[in-house]
């Protein structure tokens, strides 16, 4: 459950909204049901108080959306973030993708959100309501009675590896900011990284077969920003609006980690909007992983104007043929 | 009507098996479920629901129309096509059914797309009652019947039992040859279970939906309605929805210079892409409104307009469960269609 | 029996200043490396976008190999030490989809380094041979 609530939000947001210190707010939109939320562009106090949600399954990261947004706005626009969203929002500026004076950023607290498949997978289809409370409860058509969980059991993975509760950027910040977090998220890496060459092969196949190239990771992807990606022109030669085979799907998938590699703040966006449950994440993770061991930690976002890490040099930088050995004398 | 166990099920797809390629959902390693070619070991899976849905079998993502290879000044057309092998598809639910109408509307009229029409003729379809609608699910709008009765033939499978029944020519000559595993039955059961369907369909979240607003001849009154920048505000302008949707059906045909001759190919397009259907001139729609607006007038207006009102959404749900922002055809319905939905 | 002897090709990409000149030293010297190394100049070893790897992967190539003036020597002051990060980043992620890790090497060749320019191709060119033919990064519409 979410320690601030849905009332402190719209009552922040209808303030500013009234004091004309913002002209819009992007904030998350109440669907059919209590799970299905949109992000929306609330331009009235009267919509806000009716429509605005705050509940566990607020999972979208706002910063990219200031791309589009924020220069088409008369005056500023309110933008609520989580904390991991803050690191989203900080390389989006350090990368000049939006106008820092036309937002106003609300720093929220998260308790991390929830994965609406996992909560199927224990209560079933057929969901009715979903009630936030001490424990989530959930009515389905088929139950007579609410089913019970505990927030723990439901968590996306990237809250259970939630990296950092802490905000990087605000204006304004609205009850306690957290600390970074020493969390597990390269295990699974690591996991993978020490199977044998052909079990990380049909690993890989396995998953990445399933990609239907719906291009939803990249869309919802704040590092993935350009104009017009090389995987959309027709020019580029390697333009391709389908899968065709497995050798598109790797080209895909290797070049759009690679395009984000050092920029990739791991919000974990890629992961929660495939269609087809690939872990995109992984992939991100292992360039993180990679680049921190080579080249000493970095956290893409966690200040604004840092150097990222592949188009930076030091001359006494790690061989590529040296990267196979270090890791060999390691394991 | 005749019946099977549950249990003798594995025996009943090895059967068909025989004769022809049988694919149906298998739950994957992730826990979903997808359509997947059969082979002993492989379960049945109990989801009703798949990501992707079975229009792969007529209308694949991708698919090679034809192939050039060229030597000094003589270029030599190759013909590749291969979609001429028997194959069943089992366990389909009726919406996904009733979309391969919506399908057949556009490939089957003249000009005939000979790659579908193929693969249609050389396709039989079984398709399963749909005993857990999920809360996404609206098929009822459409008035489409979920408890059975549609494709070659229709299946309802019970706690341990498997009820058949043939719908068509195609399906007769299936279950003749089933008929050594199945035996005559009553239609008790099966009269039940359609009872129990009906029931629950009442109780969906969405069952009161109406698509009353839209029509043919609805376009003068939609198009410029000022909901659609609202409704479309968000859109990440991904492919998600088209690429589960059972009933979408445009592509791109490409060429592919393979270094030795080129292939000719045609993949899924979705109207959420900028690319979709770039001209000369550039783009006819320039903005994520304009293509957002597309895909839910062509389902609820233009569809109908040219196919004696018969929409081209099938309350699957898909793009329900799948939007990365949950923006779906339901918002849109109750949003322009106003209050009578509410 | 006769078994046809197995080549690897292999595309090897050399930047304008050192090691295009010092594939040209080897030649000029009569040094023997494989014929089947196919050289494409680039102004900067840095001018190596990972797709044009992944695509020499998918057009046939066994094996691809990246050619740059020795740290510190770059014609443009600093382009071969962003290849050194970029390919250490890529080799490790190809290799993590479980691609073979011989496929792919980076080496700093000079202008006076024909000997090692052929040495190279040789040595490369015997590792891509033991592996066999690229599968797992091959696109079958090219080898139709």
């Amino acid at each position: 459950m979410q320690k601030i609530t849905r009332d402190q939000l719209v009552e922040k947001a209808v303030s500013l909204l009234e004091a004309g210190t913002v002209s819009a707010v992007l904030g998350w939109k109440k669907g059919e049901f209590d799970y299905d939320i949109t992000p929306a562009l609330f331009k009235s106090a009267e919509e806000i108080k009716e429509l605005f949600v705050w509940n566990d399954f607020c999972g979208a990261n706002f910063s990219k959306y200031l791309v589009a947004k924020a220069p088409k706005q008369e005056g500023k626009l309110l933008v609520f973030l989580k904390p991991c969203d803050t690191y989203s929002f900080n390389q989006l500026l350090t990368e000049h993708r939006f106008d820092r004076e036309k937002v106003y950023a609300v720093g929220i607290g998260c308790e991390g959100m929830a994965d609406i498949d996992k909560v199927k997978a224990i209560c079933g289809d057929g969901i009715v309501s979903i009630n936030c409370g001490e424990k989530m409860a959930v009515g389905t058509i088929y139950n007579d009675a609410e089913t019970l969980i505990d927030y723990a059991d439901v968590l996306a993975e990237r809250c259970v590896n939630c990296k950092s509760k802490k905000h990087v950027a605000y204006d304004e910040l609205m009850g306690d900011d957290g600390e970074v977090i020493d969390s597990d998220r390269f295990d699974e890496v690591a996991r993978i990284e020490a199977m044998t060459p052909d079990e990380r092969f049909e690993f890989w196949q396995d998953q990445l077969s399933r990609c239907i190239r719906c291009n939803a990771c990249r869309d919802a992807c704040p590092a993935c920003t350009c104009e017009k990606c090389v995987f959309d022109n027709p020019k580029s030669g390697v333009e391709n609006k389908a899968p065709a085979n497995s050798f598109e799907e790797k080209m895909f998938h290797i070049i759009r980690a690679f395009h984000v590699a050092g920029r990739c703040t791991d919000c974990g966006e890629c992961s929660r909007v495939c269609p087809q449950n690939i872990p995109l994440h992984l992939l991100n993770r292992k360039f993180i992983k990679d680049i921190n061991e080579f080249y000493g930690d970095y956290q893409a976002g966690a200040e604004v104007g840092s150097r990222a890490p592949l188009v930076n040099y030091t001359t006494e930088d790690l061989e590529p043929s040296e990267v196979f050995d270090r890791r060999d004398t390691n394991a | 009507m005749r019946k099977c166990s549950l249990s003798a099920m594995n025996s009943v797809f090895a059967e068909i098996a025989k004769e022809a390629a049988l694919y149906l959902p298998v739950d994957g390693k992730d826990g979903r479920a997808a359509y997947t070619k059969w082979e002993e070991g492989k379960e049945w899976s109990s989801a009703l629901n798949t990501v992707k849905s079975p229009k792969d079998f007529f209308f694949p993502q991708t698919e090679d129309l034809m192939e050039f290879k060229t030597s000094g000044k003589n270029i030599e057309i190759v013909d590749v096509r291969g979609e001429s092998e028997d194959f069943v598809v089992f366990g389909v639910r009726a919406c996904d059914v009733k979309a391969f109408e919506v399908l057949d509307r556009v490939f089957l009229s003249a000009p005939v797309d000979s790659y579908y029409a193929s693969r249609r003729e050389h396709g039989v379809i079984v398709s399963v009652a749909c005993t857990r609608p999920s809360e996404t699910c609206f098929c009822q709008t459409f008035g489409i019947d979920p408890t059975g009765g549609a494709g070659d033939i229709s299946v309802w499978k019970t706690e341990n039992e498997v009820f058949w029944q043939s719908n068509t020519e195609k399906g007769e000559a299936l279950m003749q040859k089933l008929a050594s595993l199945t035996e005559e039955c009553g239609a008790e059961a099966v009269e039940e279970q359609k009872a129990q369907i009906s029931a629950i369909m009442k109780k969906l979240p969405l069952a009161s939906l109406k698509a009353d607003a839209f029509g043919g001849g609805k376009t003068a009154e939609l198009f410029n309605a000022p909901e659609w920048d609202e409704l479309s505000a968000t859109c990440l302008g991904c492919g998600t929805c088209t690429f589960v949707c059972p009933t979408c059906q445009c592509y791109d045909i490409k060429d592919f210079d393979t270094g030795n001759g080129v292939i000719r190919y045609r993949c899924w397009d979705s109207c959420m892409y900028s690319e979709f259907t770039k001209m000369a001139h550039g783009n006819n729609r320039l903005t994520q409104k304009e293509r957002f607006r597309q895909r839910f007038m062509h389902k609820l207006v233009y569809y109908p307009e040219n196919n004696e009102g018969l929409f081209s959404c099938v309350g699957c749900g898909r793009c329900i469960s799948r939007c990365p922002i949950s923006m779906n055809i339901v918002k849109v319905m109750k949003k322009l269609g106003g209050n009578t939905n509410e | 029996m006769q078994v046809k002897e197995y080549k690897p090709l292999i595309v090897a990409f050399c930047c304008n200043w050192c090691s295009y000149a010092g594939a040209d030293l080897a030649g000029n010297n009569r040094l023997n490396y494989p014929a089947d190394v196919k050289i494409i100049r680039v102004p900067c070893s840095c001018r190596v976008n990972p797709m044009f790897i992944l695509r020499a992967f998918q057009r046939g190539a066994d094996g691809v190999i990246i050619c740059g003036c020795h740290p510190g020597d770059c014609h443009y002051t600093s382009g071969n030490y962003y290849t050194r990060r970029r390919m250490a980043a890529l080799f490790s992620m190809l290799d993590y989809l479980g691609i073979e890790r011989e496929r792919t090497r980076v080496e700093w060749v000079s202008a006076a380094e024909g000997a090692k320019f052929a040495a190279t191709m040789n040595d490369f060119a015997e590792k891509v041979a033991a592996l066999g033919e690229n599968k797992r990064l091959e696109d079958l519409r090219c080898k139709r």
